[in-house]
């Protein structure tokens, strides 16, 4: 497992290569290019804006003005998250011409997927910032300093559940499209259009058992949208535990069924 | 000292199925074994138990059938999957030329996909940097190197991946039948690099259908058939004894056509009046003569009216047989030097046999056979009566064998006609074009027959000596249409027939 870590540690020239080419080749050909990573979640935010302002709009009396912002502090990760999984899924029959004919070291590929979804949402975060100036809502320090961990827990989450996905893909390609599905119920099922406080306590149970993604959701809300401390910390600990046990689980599965890849893909 | 060792090695591939699927994640879940669990029904053997060791330095061919194993003992060398019992063990940088552009991304440019791939095969950037002029040099690509790789042409992919592989300076290089890359001067320059490969000193293992290329390059070659290693060593001799081997399964699928061939088409219906002429009607009473090629027993006494249905013309080529049945050719066997065979080599002896017989007596009766190009050039036609032998007398069995001494004909494969007719040309029993056999040579002259020859020069004309065939590629020496000094060689009597000066 270690040397394994390491090993990935030695080919960090490569992932970023294919990192560098994923963004690169995404966008050539487009009028925009680089410009639709900033376009892509705006126009996201539009559409989700506008449904909740216009089409449906909710009562008063929800903590979550200016809903724009609000709105866009959960969208933005979870953009990252549920396209992590679906490009992560496929990542080994796409390019099954590498590990069928070249030595290839498999696990880059989920990584590849992973780190180009995390480029996408880090240049999506200035545009974030600008909401928040625009509505003047204040940063503290103090929560700031918070954000940097929240990114790594739902780095190494993420990881963790690309690995297992990818590597079970390749055996089973039902997964790919009952995957699209499960990530609509869970964006659902997550407090990203609606606040947490929404709840009933008995769903507020299950979310906290059993999102996982919904800690993660609260805690860049809390940072980011509400003011005051950031009393989310506790369950973020555990995340953060939980989430490198995944990923040493799903690192191990990925292990087990690799001489598999070249045979299956 | 062993550059790749390979131990014992056998190698299992899954069957795929639907019903065990399930089962197979649970285990794979559970176990993580995904082979072990694999009732034996469910698996293919690819490779059984091979043990190989490659010396550093030597360039070795692999040889054998397609779906050999070949492709799959190399890439458990290169390290792509794993021997399911076993081990390989390799020592030094490999290289793997199998699928070349592998991981060509089509959105970019070839540069970039240069740099990338390079990357994949293990080098850092600041070598590619340095060894980037030399590929795109190497690969002929100077104008495109900017362009999307989706732009290329398939040469063009293949000689930018076949130019990155090569420059990541390996100590050891798989190739696997990649020299169909590009044109003739593309492939030249590949076979140059091997050599210069060769001369220092790295290690080389082609997998290859080229088979001059085994004896002119490797060193060692090693046939591998349906997984299992049948021999090993000098690759003149592997060479010969796989070339002999596909011969003898060439020569048994020629025997099983030819079977065929002589059961179905009778177009002189047997007695029970059938209207369809090519119906093989084994219901009928072809059951009368129990032979091992079930034969229409009593053709009936056929009048003009069959006669006309003889081709109008001989030159157009349809497979058939006709005639009276005063005289029935009952079995053609051909044979050459060593017994009955389909196969022969320019220059060899072959007999052709038939078995004939007439169950009345019979006073005016010829032989006659003739030898057809698959393109329906008659190549060599000749009976009895031509020849003015003058027939007497004929009842009961015969044999009949017709011998060439030599048969010069070029190589490829060639139909036979053999028919007893009256002198004036009336069938009693024609085959026509029921037989094939193959002729192979080793010089690859053209046209149809083979003069016995020679060449003869005066002084001032002079030849490099023959270093057998293990020239490199490049130094082409003789004309291009020699016809193989070595094949004319071993018969000193050509001289006679030259024509020299």
């Amino acid at each position: 497992m270690l040397a394994n870590l390491r090993q990935l540690f030695r080919y960090r020239g490569l992932i970023q290569t294919l990192v560098a080419r994923e963004l690169k080749a995404r966008y050539r050909g487009s009028v925009l290019g680089y410009f639709w990573s900033f376009i892509n979640p705006l126009l996201l935010l539009l559409v989700y804006s506008f449904v909740f302002s216009y089409v449906m709009p909710r009562g008063e009396a929800l903590a979550t003005e200016p809903y724009a912002v609000f709105l866009f502090c959960g969208l933005l990760p979870w953009t990252w998250f549920s396209s992590s999984l679906s490009d992560g899924a496929n990542v080994l029959i796409i390019n099954g011409n590498l590990i069928k004919k070249v030595m290839f070291p498999a696990e880059i590929l989920p990584v590849v997927a992973v780190i180009s979804n995390m480029v996408h949402f880090l240049l999506g975060l200035p545009i974030l910032l600008a909401f928040l100036l625009y509505y003047s809502l204040s940063l503290h320090l103090s929560e700031l300093v918070w954000f940097p961990f929240v990114l790594a827990v739902q780095f190494i989450l993420t990881l963790g559940l690309v690995m297992v996905l990818a590597a079970l893909t390749v055996h089973f390609r039902d997964i790919k499209d009952l995957l699209s599905n499960i990530l609509t119920l869970w964006f659902f099922a997550t407090p990203i259009l609606y606040p947490m406080s929404f709840l009933s306590p008995r769903a507020k149970f299950y979310m906290d058992y059993f999102n996982p993604f919904a800690h993660l959701a609260i805690s860049y809300q809390e940072i980011l949208f509400y003011p005051g401390p950031f009393g989310h910390w506790k369950w973020l600990l555990a995340l953060a535990v939980a989430g490198v046990a995944f990923f040493v689980l799903g690192y191990w599965l990925f292990d087990r069924l690799r001489d598999s890849f070249a045979e299956e893909v | 000292m062993a550059a790749i060792e390979i131990d014992h090695v056998t190698k299992m591939y899954r069957r795929h199925g639907h019903s065990r699927r399930y089962a197979t994640l649970k285990s794979a879940l559970l176990t993580g074994s995904l082979a072990k669990d694999l009732r034996p029904e469910e698996s293919f053997r690819a490779l059984n138990d091979v043990s190989v060791t490659i010396r550093k330095g030597v360039t070795y061919g692999v040889i054998g059938r397609n779906g050999s194993g070949k492709s799959t003992l190399l890439k458990l060398v290169a390290g792509i999957t794993k021997p399911t019992t076993g081990a390989v063990r390799v020592d030094g940088r490999v290289s793997a030329l199998i699928e070349l552009g592998a991981g060509f991304h089509p959105e970019i440019s070839g540069r970039e996909n240069v740099f990338i791939n390079g990357i994949m095969l293990g080098l850092s950037r600041r070598e590619i940097a340095g060894r980037f002029d030399e590929i795109v040099e190497f690969a002929e690509m100077e104008e495109f190197i900017d362009a999307p790789v989706k732009t290329y042409s398939s040469g063009m992919y293949m000689r930018l991946g076949f130019a990155v592989a090569i420059n990541v300076d390996p100590d050891i290089l798989l190739v696997d039948e990649v020299l169909a890359v590009g044109d003739e001067g593309f492939s030249l320059k590949c076979l140059d690099k091997f050599a210069e490969f060769k001369r220092r000193g790295k290690t080389i293992l082609l997998v290859t259908h080229g088979l001059s290329m085994v004896e002119r390059f490797c060193d060692e070659a090693l046939w591998i058939e349906s997984g299992e290693k049948r021999i090993v060593g000098d690759p003149k001799r592997v060479v010969q004894t796989y070339l002999s081997d596909v011969e003898r399964a060439e020569d048994l699928l020629l025997a099983a056509q030819d079977a065929k061939a002589q059961q179905t088409p009778v177009s002189a219906p047997p007695e029970p009046v059938v209207t369809e002429p090519v119906e093989p009607a084994p219901e009928s009473d072809a059951v009368a003569e129990p032979g091992p090629v079930s034969e229409v027993e009593a053709e009936p006494e056929t009048d003009a009216a069959d006669d006309d249905a003889q081709p109008d013309n001989m030159f157009v080529a349809k497979e058939g047989r006709w005639g009276s049945g005063g005289v029935r050719i009952d079995q053609v066997t051909l044979e050459g030097d060593h017994g009955p065979a389909h196969v022969f080599h320019t220059g060899e002896r072959m007999t052709i046999r038939m078995q004939v017989s007439a169950p009345i007596e019979v006073d005016d009766f010829a032989f006659g056979i003739s030898i057809f190009s698959t393109d329906g050039v008659c190549c060599y036609g000749t009976n009895t009566h031509i020849e003015e032998m003058i027939s007497e007398s004929l009842e009961g069995n015969a044999t009949v064998s017709f011998v060439i001494d030599r048969l010069d004909l070029v190589g490829g494969t060639y139909k036979l006609d053999v028919a007893a007719h009256k002198r004036d040309g009336f069938s009693y029993d024609y085959h026509r074009l029921l037989y094939t056999f193959r002729v192979k040579s080793r010089t690859k002259d053209v046209g149809i027959y083979r003069p016995r020859h020679g060449w003869s020069f005066s002084d001032n004309v002079r030849f490099k000596p023959d270093t057998d065939d293990s020239a490199p590629a490049g130094s082409v020496s003789v004309p291009a249409v020699d016809p193989a000094p070595a094949m004319t060689a071993p018969s000193p009597p050509t001289a006679e027939d030259a024509p020299t000066e």
